[in-house]
This record gives C-alpha cells, sequence and structure tokens, in this order.
C-alpha cells in the first residue's frame, strides 16, 4: 500500500532582543540562574508587561521576509496553565489575530522547488525552566528564560517528506539569521521546533489524524522523529489499527518517539484577550520603514552571485548559505580583484576545511577577506604557485600575518627567471644521465621524475609553466 | 489636628504650626486608641512613618517643600511597598513584602507624603463590606454593628475615623465609591488609565483603578494630583496632561447640565435615601445647575456583565499564586499538583475561590463565546448608553448604593444580594468613566453617599462640582461620635 506523509512545522525562534519581550531584564545566555530576571519575569503581584517594540520590528522583518500579511491590528492573548516554570500562571502569546499571516517560502529537494505556504507568525514569551538533577528528589526552577521573546513560525501542512522539513527548517534557520532576528543557536534552544505528522493512503483526501512532537532542537533529531513517527503510524494503520492525536516527545538516545499526553488529557488554555496590553497597531509607515531596512535575502542574492560573479548554482548556494559567508565572499572578491572563480573555490575548499578543523565560524576566522585576497593576488600575479599558496595559507592561519609578509620571509617567491630555471635543468640533466637516456628511449613517465628533482632543488618555487617548457625543450 | 483637612494640613506643615513628626506621632497615637476597635489597619508601619516624617520635616525646613510634604496618608494593603508586608488581605500574601513600590506608592512618597500603614480591605478587593478580609472584619466608625463597605473598607474607615486624612483605594466595581458612602467620606474613582495600576495587585485588569479617598473634594484633588499620569510600566495607562485639579475648584456651577437617569432611582433604591439625594440635588439648583431625566438602558445588565468580565479576568491573575515562588505554600506536599492544589485550597477564601471558579468556567472552551465574548459586548452597549447621555448632560448623578450601611453577615449567606450593592457603581468601571462619591447626609444615623459619574478624563469637573456642594453644606465635616 503506498501511503503519503503529511507535515506541518511550528518553529519556535528566539529573538535577538537585548531584553526580554515585557520587561526590561536581559536575555543573554548561560547566566547563573535566576540572575536575569526581573519582578516581571517573575510574576509577583502588581507587575505588569510592556511590549518590546524591537521584538515588534524584528515579527516584522520576519513578515515581510515571507512575503506575508504584516496586521494592522494584532491581540496578545493569555494562554492559562499551570506550570511551576511559568511565573503567572499563563503564557502572553497570540491567538486569534498573530501578527504575522499568509507568507510562505521556497524549497529545493532533489532539484525541485516548492513551495512551502506559512499559515502565521506570532509573537510570545518562553517560559523558564525546570531543573530536576542536584536537588535530591526536588525540582529547581530557573526563570532566565522566563519572558525571552520567541516567534512561533507555523507552516501549512504542505511538507511531504521529513527530507522536506528538513530543508523548509534549514531555509527558515538561513532566513532568521539573515534577517539578524535569531542566532539559530540550536544547542542552547534558540531554535526549535514542533513537529505535526500524520500519515494517509495516496488516494485519500483528507488529512490523517496527526501526532505532534515536541521540541526538536537538531535537524538531524527532525529528520529522525519524522521518520520514526511515520513508520510508527503506517505500521499501526496496516496492522488495523488507529493513529490518537497525541502530544508526543522524541527520544534522541533510543530514536523513537513517546506518548506525553493524549488529547483528552490536553489543557482547556481559556484563551481570552490579555487586559494588561493594549492592541498591537501597526502602521504602513513602520511596515515601509522595516522593509527598507530588509537586507538582500538568501534567494535573491544567490541569483546575483550567479549572475554577477558566474558561479554555478552549487557554488553559489554554498557561498549564500549564510550571511555573513556571503558579505566574506564579496569582501575577498572586492579586495583581491581577482577571478571570482578562484575565489570562490579557496573559501570552499582551504578555509572552509580549516574552518570545520577549528569550530570557528567565519566571522570569527583569523585569516580576514582582505588577507585571504592578498594571498589570491599573489597567485594571480605568478608571485607564488597554486601549491605555494596552500602552505602560505596554513601559515597565514597560524600566525595571523599577511601573505606578502609570509612570501618574503620564508623566501616563497616563484622563481621566474628562465635562466635560472634552465641552469638547475642542465644541473639535473647532467647528474642523472641513466634516466635521461630512459627518457630519451621512450619512457615518457619519466618527465614527472624530472620536474620532481626541479621543484625539489627550487623547494617548490619553480614556475611549474616555465618548467614544464624548459624541461622539454632541454630533454 | 485630625480634624483638619490635608489641605489645612499641608498649609500648617508650611507655616510651621506644628512638625509632620509631631503630626506623625499624633495620628498614630489615634491609630493605637481607636484602630483595635476599627480594625481598620493591617499593618502600621510606626517605625517608617516616623523616619518618612523626619524626611519631610528636614525638606520643609529647607525650604524644598511640596503640597503634599509632611501630609501622613494610608495605603490601602493592594498597593506594593517596598520592604513592608503588601498581603492584598489574603491568607495567601500574608508573608508577602514586596520588593517594590507601586507607582501610586512612589509617586505619594516622593510627593512627600508619610505612610502610616496598609489598610484593610477585602481579599484580594474581592467583596462589598470588608467582611472576606483574612484580617478579619473593619467596623464602621459612625456605628460599628455596621460594615464599612469594601473592598477599601478600611481606608474609608480609617479617614472616617480621623485615624488618618486621607488614603488611597481602588475601584474594581465601586471599591472606592460604595466604602465612602458607607463611611461618610469623599471618594474618587478616575479614568481607566489616568492612575498606574503597575504595583497594584490585580483583580481585574481591565477595571482596576487606583484613585485617592479623603473627606473632601479639595483634599482628594491634592492626592490625585500626585497619583495621576502616564506611567510607561503600565500599558494601558494614558499619555495626556494633567491638569491642575485645584485650579478650577471653585467654578460656577451656572448652566451645568445635570442627569439623573431614571434606572438610578427605582423601586430598589431605599426612599430614604433617594429623598437625601433629592435634597442635594435641590443644592444644585440652587446652584444654578439644571437637572435633567435621562435613560441609561443596559444599567440593569451591569452586574451579570461584571460577574462575567471581573471573575474571567480574575481567574487568570490569580494564578500567579501557585506556591512556588512567593506568599503561602501549603506543608509538605507530595507533589507538584498537590503543591499547587492545596496551597491554594489553603491560602484563598471563599469570596475569591468561588469568583476563580466562576472566571474559569467562563473562559472554558464551548462557554466562553456564549458568557465571555457576550459580555464583552454588552460592556460596549454599557459604554455607548453613556456615551449618548453624555451628548446630552454635564455630569450624571444619582446615589452611590441602594442602601446605607448593612450590618455584619446580613449579606454574606447571599453572594448575589451582596453583589447587588455595587449596582449603580459597577457600569461606571465598565465604561471606564470616572466618578465620585461624596456625603450627603444619612439615613438611620448611617451616612448616604451620592455619585457623580463625568466623562472621560474630566475629574477636574467632577472635583468642582463635589467641591461646590460642600462649600454651601458640612455633610464632609461631621464627625462620628466616638471619634472626635
Amino acid at each position: 500500500m503506498e501511503w503519503e506523509t503529511v507535515i506541518g512545522l511550528e518553529i519556535h525562534a528566539q529573538l535577538a532582543t537585548r531584553s526580554k519581550i515585557f520587561s526590561g531584564a536581559p536575555t543573554a545566555y548561560g547566566a547563573e540562574p535566576n540572575t536575569q530576571a526581573c519582578a516581571v519575569d517573575l510574576g509577583l503581584p502588581g507587575v505588569l508587561p510592556v511590549l518590546n517594540g524591537e521584538a515588534v520590528r524584528m515579527a516584522v522583518k520576519f513578515g515581510l521576509a515571507i512575503g506575508g500579511t504584516i496586521a494592522a491590528r494584532s491581540i496578545f492573548s493569555r494562554k492559562n496553565y499551570f506550570y511551576p516554570d511559568l511565573p503567572k500562571g499563563y503564557q502572553i502569546s497570540q491567538y486569534d489575530l498573530p501578527v504575522v499571516s499568509r507568507g510562505h517560502l521556497n524549497i529545493l529537494v532533489d532539484g525541485e522547488e516548492k513551495t512551502i505556504g506559512i499559515t502565521r507568525a506570532h509573537l510570545e514569551e518562553d517560559a523558564g525552566k525546570s531543573l530536576h538533577e542536584d536537588f535530591h528528589g526536588l525540582t529547581g526552577i530557573d526563570l532566565n528564560r522566563a519572558g525571552t521573546p520567541l516567534l512561533e513560525i507555523v507552516s501549512e501542512p504542505d511538507l511531504r517528506s521529513a527530507q522536506e522539513a528538513v530543508a523548509y527548517m534549514k531555509k527558515i534557520h538561513a532566513l532568521v539569521r539573515y534577517l539578524r532576528i535569531c542566532d539559530g543557536n540550536m544547542q542552547e534552544g534558540s531554535f526549535r521546533c514542533d513537529a505535526n505528522v500524520s500519515v494517509r493512503r495516496m488516494e485519500q483526501n483528507e488529512f490523517g489524524t496527526r501526532a505532534e512532537i515536541k521540541n526538536l532542537n537538531s535537524f538531524r533529531f527532525v529528520e529522525r522523529a519524522i521518520n520514526f513517527e511515520v513508520e510508527r503510524q503506517i505500521a499501526l494503520l496496516e496492522a488495523g489499527g488507529r493513529v490518537v492525536q497525541e502530544t508526543r516527545l522524541y527520544d534522541a538516545d533510543k530514536g523513537e518517539t513517546r506518548s506525553m499526553r493524549s488529547k483528552e488529557e490536553a489543557n482547556d488554555y481559556r484563551y481570552f484577550p490579555d487586559p494588561d496590553l493594549l492592541p498591537l497597531e501597526i502602521g504602513p509607515a513602520f511596515v515601509d520603514e522595516v522593509r527598507g531596512q530588509l537586507p538582500e535575502l538568501p534567494d535573491a542574492k544567490k541569483e546575483r552571485f550567479k549572475a554577477q560573479y558566474g558561479l554555478g548554482e552549487y557554488d553559489a548556494a554554498v557561498l549564500t548559505a549564510t550571511r555573513e559567508t556571503a558579505d566574506y565572499y564579496e569582501a575577498v572578491v572586492g579586495a583581491a580583484g581577482c577571478d571570482p572563480k578562484l575565489c570562490a573555490n579557496w573559501i570552499m575548499g582551504d578555509l572552509s576545511a580549516a574552518l570545520n578543523r577549528a569550530g570557528v565560524e567565519i566571522d570569527q576566522t583569523p585569516v580576514t577577506a582582505e588577507r585571504l585576497a592578498g594571498l589570491l593576488q599573489r597567485i594571480a600575479d605568478s608571485t607564488i604557485s597554486g601549491k605555494i599558496a596552500k602552505q602560505v595559507f596554513e601559515a597565514m592561519w597560524e600566525k595571523g600575518a599577511t601573505a606578502d609578509a609570509l612570501i618574503e620571509q620564508q623566501g616563497l617567491k616563484q622563481i621566474t627567471d628562465g635562466g635560472e630555471i634552465a641552469t638547475i635543468i642542465d644541473q639535473i640533466i647532467a647528474a642523472n644521465p641513466e634516466q635521461v637516456s630512459q627518457y630519451r628511449a621512450g619512457k615518457e613517465r619519466l618527465f614527472g621524475f624530472f620536474v620532481g628533482q626541479a621543484m625539489k632543488a627550487t623547494r617548490g618555487k619553480a614556475n611549474p609553466q616555465q618548467l614544464n617548457a624548459l624541461l622539454k625543450q632541454k630533454l | 489636628m485630625h480634624n483638619k483637612t490635608i489641605a489645612e494640613l499641608a498649609a500648617g506643615l508650611r507655616d510651621k504650626e506644628f512638625s509632620s513628626r509631631e503630626l506623625t506621632t499624633h495620628f498614630l497615637a489615634r491609630i493605637g486608641q481607636y484602630n483595635p476597635a476599627l480594625n481598620c489597619f493591617i499593618t502600621v508601619t510606626e517605625e517608617l512613618a516616623l523616619q518618612q516624617a523626619e524626611a519631610a520635616d528636614a525638606r520643609i525646613a529647607a525650604g524644598k517643600a511640596g503640597p503634599l510634604t509632611g501630609v501622613p496618608i494610608v495605603q490601602k494593603d493592594i498597593f506594593c511597598t517596598k520592604g513592608v508586608r503588601t498581603s492584598c488581605g489574603s491568607k495567601m500574601l500574608d508573608n508577602f513584602i514586596a520588593p517594590y513600590d507601586a507607582t501610586v506608592v512612589e509617586r505619594l512618597g516622593r510627593a512627600g507624603t508619610v505612610m502610616l500603614g496598609k489598610a484593610n480591605m477585602d481579599e484580594f478587593a474581592m467583596g462589598s463590606s470588608n467582611e472576606t478580609s483574612f484580617y478579619g472584619i473593619v467596623r464602621n466608625p459612625w456605628d460599628t454593628n455596621a460594615v464599612p463597605g469594601g473592598s477599601s473598607g478600611g481606608s474609608a474607615a480609617a479617614i472616617a475615623a480621623r485615624l488618618t486624612p486621607g488614603a488611597t483605594g481602588t475601584d474594581t466595581g465601586g471599591s472606592i465609591r460604595q466604602p465612602a458612602a458607607f463611611c461618610g467620606i469623599t471618594g474618587l474613582k478616575p479614568t481607566y488609565g489616568l492612575v498606574s495600576r503597575y504595583g497594584m495587585i490585580a483583580f481585574a485588569s481591565s477595571l482596576d483603578q487606583g484613585g485617592p479617598m479623603a473627606r473632601s473634594a479639595e483634599d482628594c484633588a491634592l492626592l490625585l494630583q500626585e497619583m495621576a499620569g502616564f506611567d510607561e510600566k503600565d500599558s494601558t495607562s494614558v499619555k495626556r496632561t494633567v491638569p491642575d485639579y485645584r485650579a478650577g475648584l471653585n467654578e460656577r456651577l451656572a448652566g451645568l447640565r445635570i442627569g439623573l437617569p431614571e434606572e438610578f432611582f427605582d423601586e430598589a433604591l431605599d426612599s430614604e435615601i433617594a429623598r437625601t439625594i433629592e435634597a442635594a440635588i435641590a443644592e444644585y439648583e440652587k446652584l444654578g445647575a439644571e437637572v435633567k431625566k435621562i435613560s441609561l438602558a443596559n444599567m440593569r445588565l451591569s452586574v451579570p456583565v461584571y460577574y462575567v468580565v471581573a471573575p474571567a479576568e480574575c481567574s487568570s491573575n490569580l494564578a500567579r499564586y501557585d506556591g512556588v515562588r512567593f506568599g503561602y505554600r501549603c506543608q509538605n506536599p507530595k507533589d507538584v499538583h498537590d503543591l499547587f492544589m492545596r496551597s491554594r485550597g489553603e491560602g484563598f477564601g471563599a469570596e475569591v475561590k468561588r469568583r476563580i471558579l466562576i472566571g474559569t468556567y467562563v473562559l472554558s472552551a464551548g462557554y466562553y463565546d456564549a458568557y465571555y465574548l457576550q459580555a464583552q459586548k454588552i460592556r460596549r452597549l454599557i459604554s455607548e448608553d453613556f456615551k449618548q447621555a453624555f451628548e446630552q448632560v454635564d455630569v450624571i448623578l444619582g446615589p452611590t448604593a441602594p442602601s446605607v450601611a448593612f450590618g455584619f453577615g446580613e449579606k454574606t449567606s447571599d453572594p448575589i444580594a451582596m453583589y447587588l450593592s455595587d449596582i449603580y457603581t459597577i457600569g461606571v468601571n465598565l465604561a471606564g468613566l470616572p466618578a465620585m462619591s461624596i456625603p450627603v447626609g444619612f439615613s438611620s444615623n448611617r451616612p448616604v453617599g451620592m455619585q457623580l459619574i463625568g466623562n472621560y478624563f474630566k475629574e477636574a469637573q467632577l472635583l468642582n462640582i463635589a467641591h461646590r456642594y460642600q462649600q454651601v453644606t458640612d455633610w464632609h465635616r461631621r464627625v462620628p461620635a466616638n471619634f472626635m
């Protein structure tokens, strides 16, 4: 039997504001428990929320970037439920009138482009954290995260495989980082998602019963959790069983999802408009102002890179995957003034490998764009060969010096003087009479031997083209 | 000294007739003498008061005194006061020492007032008789067998008994005006958004409003001057210039159009109260005002609407009292569920629980549309009635309450009867309008209060109308016999 998977994602992106969504407390991660929670975050008697305008600006930015509608008037509501790390006994969120609605995004899977609808994106506050270790059977509460601004991005059930879900999530991840509205740090929980998963028979029109998998904080987990859940549901249905609507948790250690609570056990959240906050009104002037601040978005940048620098689809996609990489690339091209393809190769090759080895992000690289450009210029003007350049690059990474300084200091400048190269060749011919006669007798692969000897003698500095030409001539 | 108004006391302090320390000591002595019988206070902050009085005296000596420097006041125990227990009349917050000052407390403190203590009140401001307080009933100084009204019963009784010249109150459905009426004092519930709610423990956020309580309109003007104004910590506070409330107190009332809603003078109204109010109306006519009958057709729906909206908001506002971070926590909870259930079960009183239950019910899936949404629609109709009325008249006049102060236990067994004692005041909160209650006489030796309702942000006009009446009558100067 053929089955179709139907997935919708609810992504929670923590907005990169300095202070919380309804208080002035800082949002920095990793502080001592309860040191970044003020009276408002603690839900003390008498406190009131005041909306952080920067969070609104960020939500509008996102809304514009996905071609969504920015609500002229949206409402904050209270989602009521009791939980020890939910200080007020309710979460302030948006319910029937979200700030952003009806956007979309294109994803590329197996070379095919597909449009994914985004139902809505709304602002809400995060809860605190319950800590169960180190308290001897008791629970500790850390409210540092309480009140952190979140943008909840809800997709349409347009995704048809785990692969598509991951592609979509990665696309949103890149977008929020491009917009600089979220740091995208998944380990710290700044970017996480819930997946609504169901399956249906191919010929079936209506959706199957869905299960919601909570709190997936890596692309790998999203993929594994969905695949596990899809197989579980299909096996259940094929055995004549029934999928129940429920919330499930993904256990990364066991690689499986398990039931957390059923629909019957679900809370009645008793949503109602928060009387402490006025409706959020956003005028066209503000929307225009934010639109004016939008950076070039990933898709547009990729197309421009292809056109402007003559890059292929793959190179352009890799170089525009993050705004930092793209900025770095353009800085190198601008400073080097040489072949954009050469610049691309170096960033995607040696630089990227070095960054990976060191576990460093491109905006923290010790080899700055200007310095890499300096190195590439020396390749372009034949001061050094590509091979020597790799050596120089390593030294630049280690010592933090410029390419020119290192070339000078280590005497790496390429030998382009024909006379000098000819003299060396003559010496090699004289020292290896046997190889010369074998070569002349037709054993042509010995040519490499002579190149090797000449490079050894010049410590790799001989200009390879000149060396080859002169060797052929003399032999 | 205790029979002087705030205006008179402030003048005496400035002219160095007496010091703030002397004044404060005098009121503290009266509190020591009379409070045991009345129970107006949950906490008396004697030490703090004397410190503040000395600081005020230093400012007066340095010639830096403001209009209220050195004047003692009382804060309703719903306002957070830094370092001082803020109980809200509840066992739930009996151990809660607020780590910050409410904006109102901060502003009155900056104005130089001296805080004598924290006034008793109905638990979480839910009540109309001060009988729901965890700290016991408050007695009415005019008749100690009668309730002082609620929820600001401690504030009202303390003013009437001359234990303080002024106090703060809060009014969600009549909690300033009704106790002011029952205790024969003057109270003003401002326009929603005029006085910051930051640090004022929430009951029903869309209705709650803090305001001044004192013996005269002039004193209310002085207190309101310091309390009012935009606060960036309260998103519902309104950004607009605060007028000088004393400047227009003596404006003439000639040509003033007073509306009398027929719904306020129906058969539910005690006939003696009706006669007393009519006498007050006659005074206004003598002052040149024109009287006109009007109708507020949806007024009869205000009590049912209120008892959907207020409990709904309260059920959510009071969810934070869960025993986790502050306040009452039950003994030996066996798990988190037990902690929530018993902390709340043991920490809240019956009336609070009743309202939480009603509120939870009306917000529940399947009932929200029928109750909460419907109530919001009727709320708009009630506002619309007032809007139309204010196209015809400048101010609306009527009784504050359908009866004078009733006896203890008279209405506790019948919540509906208790709720109906706010029938004339609740509509004002639903519409967010300003209103006052001023004393206009007595019925069976208990004070009668008259309500004046103004258009949005017309506090200055209300104060003017009340002040002119108090210039030609002396009801507000009457002192209960045992508290002379």
